[in-house]
């Protein structure tokens, strides 16, 4: 008799953190053909469409390039915070915070062709993400409020500041009643990274972001202690390092990188602020960070792929009619596949032969 | 007055009762030691295939056995992923609602735009008739009762019975559990399973007796308040019910005011749920003694029987 | 086997050739084992030597990797502890399996059937008869650590056991629990049961066992009658090789005064904690000072205070001084660089990061060490560092990039012991060193604490193990309920004050006394 037995390795297996998210996404595949099949169309093109024909054209890997940006700046900073099993699930509200701060200095300094306008919407950017992210941080730290739930509520209510005030405060006064702002002036827009894209600057932000993180995740002792934090917290309290801190760090990091990701998105493609700022970069940008290991050279191919899935998304419903939601499906088979296959970094499966014959 | 105060009352008891339905499977499940954060996919996934059940083959209650069992397959999903693959419980939970989100749109697109007949109320006699009290009491649908009979339910189990004291012994301590021979795994899919039925019966309660019809984003955080509410409670039933009906109010007092056209945004009034969820999340949470001694000590962490 | 008494029956449990290996290391090497009805077997071995997992697997909670269990003669599968349970096996665990926040009835409950207030009842009856009082409806997290053993031992005998096991049961006793705990044990084998006992300590299961398996290295060695055979001859067989015992050196104690805690009191923000009252303690330089106590008395709610991972600022009253100053608002980094060193009783988890490698860890408390520069990590210093505590104190391992988790429990605390030494406290402060260790590498620690001291530094050990604290300790006090005894002179007090003071007997007039 033989018996399967599943047992703990002692150490993590480094070939299969590798294979893991290949996994994921081979079993994602599959499971699309499954559903394609349902639904009625020929897996075959549709997955063509998803996977292929964005990589076919220029326009079409601008448009990858493009979705890559905020993709990979949320998933860096959400990933830091993970590390710390700090769970920000709120980028999304921390985007469009960051987005709406610099959409102000826009706003307000339309007529100026400063070439500090960029810099400093940059700037708020990222201060309007930090300043999200921390009300979560002190509700956290001072009266133990769930980050999850307080960073979640908060997300909701982002979109409702920005609903109001798109709809009144900073709406354009010329624009018919609808809800959006003026068009910002091309002294508040980044540039265009290759000619005949809209591929812009923020992914540049987002890879030189990636390299940070990878400085400070590698070689940093905070980064070295919010890792502690998140594998052994009381060995963290131990050796000295604070909670509070891993907390406010992981946070505000996370805060900061979608605040960033916010103003790519209204200095970027969408030009103006208006009701809709993001298409849930903030919760797949969770995805992207597990599916890439929280590893930020990970990360970055990761959130390419999440980029291709995006951009086939939008192609497959205009070519083959498969609704949005297919994405979002896709994104969450990755991350159940994802979590499912991980078991065996920590585990192997051995078969086992019974040695004494009953 | 009477008509408003009538109007507040009654529609409070509807709108508290999908996230009661949500918040009482919750509460089973972090007793049992399980975090499940994909009550708002389950409840999106149950609103849909209710409402595409009940209008094509125009029946409620067929609508109401299909949500419960769709977003019971998809507690399922959560429960193998992090029972049996020892997933860490917060990604699951994101992972298994973000699916939830997305099977819900690809069901309930066709049906965009639809309304069906709500349920009939149920004819208590003579006490419908009662002034005020029948009114508010007494004219809903038969679903709405039986969320209070499961608050009812759910109390006595937790607190009344062996299986009660089981559950409460998981939470604590899978170990210790183990030891003593229970089926801790077990145990703990089977509340993961019944909280996602309770999900998918909250879910369906929206778009069959509440709004009735079926929107992208038509859920709108109740399943994260759902799970919000049972730190609220602090883990016991009448006070996990409690704050549900405090929701229903808030939410009533939004449309009561909309319609009094005060000067207030509109979007202030959305916000105010989640505002008031953070509100009353530190309210609860600032005591960590309590939470210390009324939440599952287990609620979390991958357990792992050794071999 | 000729012999009288229990054995003229056939055995109530067999098991043949049972072998369980772990990643790491073979548990259990092809073991035979014997048990009969009414027989007290003890089960021998040092930390390590693969007890608890053969218990594991009689109780079906681990599955060999091949042998046969013959329960009753009969050739069984024991699939899970329900089952073994059905069987009439019953295991009263070294960490309870008891669920705190419920009552003495309702824990028992969960395992026997019957109404609660019947079985109220009759946790009374058993408790009269078998000397193990408790009262049925208090909540369990109130219980000492003694009393909740007996809730064990009761859970058991209400599921009318053929078989129960008991993992190293007095390691959670006073002196005269253990008196007590025997003749309970006495008692149930004469009705019949079988007894398995797992300890380490030799004096007791010679006092107490009927027969003796003893292992090593996984392997059975030996199976002997305790009572026929000395304890040196029972040690050597044990661990191949004579005891080691710690040399003392008659070193002067220096009058300086490194840690002074006068008066101190601070009720527990965890409801489940020992609230700590009124306590002095003071700790000179070239002294060893150790503090014995039951676990769970308050003892770790001060090491906690003392080392920083609980600061004492605003709350709580009394003074908590280093060197004369006040330190109860630094982290435990500042008061490392002061020259406090701490090592948790926790290794895994508190003292160590489990999935980090050595270097890591050594990082971890040592950062401060020359390994930082500009918030940056010097790989090749942390490196270096982990290397020479590796070398230095004898820690078998992969070298630096050995996992923490991969490490054996006496390995890994070599390391962390190291690890603090090679800061050179000038106060070092220990919580249970050789929980778990074996007893080389028990020694070995043991050695270094007073080396240490001889060097002028301060020691301050917490430990369960009389015998420990006799063999190292200058002087001594005594931790009950969240309260610390007057220090008296290791030389001049005998283990049954101790043992007394230990349940809170006679602390009054041994204050008085001293």
């Amino acid at each position: 008799m033989s018996r399967l037995r599943v047992e703990p390795r002692v150490t993590e297996s480094v070939i299969a953190q590798y294979l893991v998210p290949v996994v994921a996404i081979v079993l994602t595949l599959l499971s699309g053909t499954v559903l394609f099949t349902f639904l009625g169309k020929a897996p075959s093109a549709v997955l063509y469409t998803f996977l292929i024909e964005p990589l076919t054209s220029r326009f079409g890997i601008g448009e990858v390039l493009l979705k890559m940006a905020p993709l990979l700046l949320i998933a860096q900073g959400l990933a830091i915070g993970f590390r710390a099993r700090v769970w920000n699930i709120g980028a999304e509200g921390q985007l469009i915070i960051g987005g709406i701060f610099a959409s102000v200095i826009a706003i307000h300094y339309n007529e100026s062709e400063s070439t500090w306008i960029l810099p400093a919407m940059v700037f708020a950017g990222m201060l309007g993400g930090i300043f999200w992210a921390s009300i979560a941080a002190y509700l956290r730290v001072r009266f133990n409020a769930n980050e999850i739930l307080v960073t979640f509520m908060l997300s909701s209510v982002a979109l409702q500041i920005l609903y109001f005030l798109v709809t009144g405060p900073l709406r354009d006064p010329d624009g018919f009643n609808f809800p959006q702002s003026v068009v910002f002036a091309d002294s508040a827009l980044f540039g265009v990274l290759i000619e005949g894209t809209r591929a812009n600057t923020s992914l540049l932000i987002g890879l030189t972001l990636s390299v940070l993180a990878y400085v400070f995740i590698r070689h940093s002792l905070p980064g070295f202690k919010l890792s502690v934090s998140g594998a052994a917290p009381r060995a963290a309290r131990y050796a000295g390092f604070a909670e509070s801190q891993a907390i406010w760090l992981g946070l505000i990091i996370g805060g900061a990188a979608a605040g960033l990701a916010g103003v790519g998105e209204v200095a970027g493609p969408i030009g103006q602020l208006q009701r809709t700022i993001s298409p849930g970069y903030g919760f797949a940008g969770i995805i992207v960070a597990f599916l890439g290991g929280l590893h930020p050279i990970g990360i970055c191919l990761a959130a390419f792929f999440m980029a291709i899935l995006y951009v086939g998304g939008d192609m497959a419903l205009i070519s083959v009619g498969i609704p949005n939601a297919a994405t979002t499906i896709f994104q969450g088979m990755l991350l159940i596949f994802y979590l499912a296959s991980y078991l065996f970094v920590h585990y192997r499966i051995s078969f086992q032969g019974r040695a004494a014959a009953t | 007055m009477t008509e408003t105060l009538i109007f507040i009352c009654a529609g409070t008891m509807a709108a508290a009762t999908p996230i009661l339905f949500a918040a009482m499977g919750e509460l089973v499940v972090e007793r049992t030691g399980v975090l499940n954060l994909s009550i708002e996919g389950m409840m999106a996934t149950g609103a849909a295939a209710a409402f595409a059940v009940a209008t094509v083959y125009e029946s409620s209650l067929l609508g109401f056995a299909v949500a419960t069992i769709s977003a019971g397959l998809l507690s399922v999903v959560f429960a193998t992923l992090t029972l049996i693959f020892l997933a860490n419980q917060v990604a699951a939970g994101l992972a298994v609602g973000i699916l939830g989100l997305g099977v819900s749109a690809l069901i309930g697109k066709k049906h965009e735009g639809f309304t069906i007949e709500p349920l009939k109320s149920v004819d208590w006699g003579f006490l419908s008739d009662i002034p005020v009290v029948g009114r508010i009491l007494f004219q809903h649908d038969f679903v709405l009762y039986a969320g209070i009979l499961l608050i009812a339910i759910v109390w006595f189990v937790l607190t009344r019975t062996k299986l009660g004291l089981i559950i409460k012994a998981v939470g604590e301590a899978p170990e210790a559990a183990h030891a003593i021979g229970y089926p801790v795994i077990l145990i703990r899919f089977l509340a993961v399973f019944f909280g996602g039925a309770m999900a998918g019966l909250g879910g369906a309660y929206l778009t069959l007796a509440y709004t009735p019809l079926w929107a992208e984003g038509l859920v709108a955080g109740r399943g994260w308040i759902a799970v919000a509410l049972v730190v609220f409670g602090s883990w016991r039933a009448h006070r996990v019910a409690l704050g549900a009906y405090l929701f229903g109010a808030i939410s009533l007092l939004e449309l009561s005011i909309q319609g009094l056209g005060l000067a207030i945004p509109s979007q202030v009034l959305s916000a105010a749920p989640y505002v008031m969820t953070i509100v009353i999340l530190v309210l609860i949470s600032r005591d960590a003694r309590q939470i210390r001694l009324n939440s599952p000590a287990s609620l979390g962490v991958t357990y792992r029987h050794q071999s | 086997m000729t012999k009288q008494g229990p054995r003229n029956d056939p055995p109530i449990l067999e098991l043949r050739g049972i072998t369980k290996s772990y990643p790491t290391v073979l548990a259990n090497d092809s073991v035979d084992l014997e048990v009969f009805p009414g027989e007290i077997h003890a089960v021998l071995g040092e930390n390590g030597a693969g007890k608890s997992t053969l218990m594991k697997v009689i109780y079906g909670s681990t599955q060999p990797d091949s042998g046969e269990i013959l329960w009753q003669q009969e050739n069984r599968t024991i699939r899970s502890p329900a089952l073994a349970r059905s069987l009439g096996i019953g295991m009263v665990f070294q960490h309870f399996s008891l669920f705190e926040t419920l009552t003495v009835a309702q824990n028992i409950s969960l395992a026997v059937p019957g109404k609660l207030e019947d079985l109220s009842a009759r946790i009374v009856e058993i408790g009269h008869k078998f000397g193990l009082e408790v009262a049925p409806d208090t909540l369990v997290y109130s219980l000492s650590v003694g009393e909740r053993q007996r809730v064990e031992i009761i859970r058991c005998i209400l599921q009318n056991p053929k078989l129960l096991i008991l993992d190293e049961p007095t390691s959670v006793l006073p002196p005269q629990g253990i008196d007590q705990l025997f003749k309970t044990l006495r008692q149930l084998a004469d009705t019949g049961c079988a007894i398995i006992y797992i300890s380490h300590k030799l004096e007791e299961i010679r006092a107490l066992c009927d027969e003796a398996t003893i292992l090593r290295q996984g392997k059975v060695v030996g199976t002997v009658d305790p009572k026929d055979t000395s304890t040196s001859s029972l040690a050597r067989m044990m661990i191949g090789g004579e005891i080691p015992i710690s040399e003392k050196s008659n070193h002067k104690n220096e009058s300086k005064v490194l840690l002074k805690i006068d008066r101190l009191s601070l009720s527990s923000a965890d409801p489940y904690g020992v609230s700590l009252k009124d306590i002095c303690l003071q700790v000179n330089a070239g002294e060893v000072v150790g503090i014995a106590g039951v676990s769970g008395n308050g003892q770790s709610e001060l090491m906690q205070l003392i080392s920083g991972e609980q600061r004492f600022v605003t709350e709580g009253q009394g003074d908590l001084l280093f060197e004369g100053n006040p330190f109860g608002h630094l982290d435990p980094a500042e008061r490392r660089s002061l020259g406090l060193n701490f090592v948790p009783e926790e290794r895994l988890g508190r003292g160590a990061v489990p999935p980090m490698s050595l270097s890591d860890n050594t990082l971890l408390t040592g950062f401060s060490q020359g390994m930082v520069q500009r918030q940056l990590i010097v790989r090749k210093e942390v490196n270096a560092a982990a290397e020479k505590c590796i070398d230095a104190h004898d820690v078998r391992c992969g070298g630096f990039s050995a996992i923490a988790q991969s490490l054996s429990g006496g390995n890994l605390q070599k390391f962390i012991v190291g690890r603090e030494l090679s800061m050179t406290p000038k106060l070092f402060v220990v919580s249970q060193p050789t929980w778990g260790v074996d007893v080389g590498a028990a020694a070995n620690i043991r050695q270094q604490l007073l080396l240490l001291a001889e060097r002028g530094s301060g020691v301050l050990l917490v430990s369960e193990e009389l015998d420990e604290l006799f063999e190292i300790t200058d002087t001594l006090c005594v931790a009950y309920r969240g309260q610390l005894s007057k220090p008296m002179l290791t030389q001049e007090v005998d283990r049954l004050t101790i043992g007394r003071m230990m349940t809170g007997l006679g602390t009054t007039e041994e204050r008085a006394a001293s």
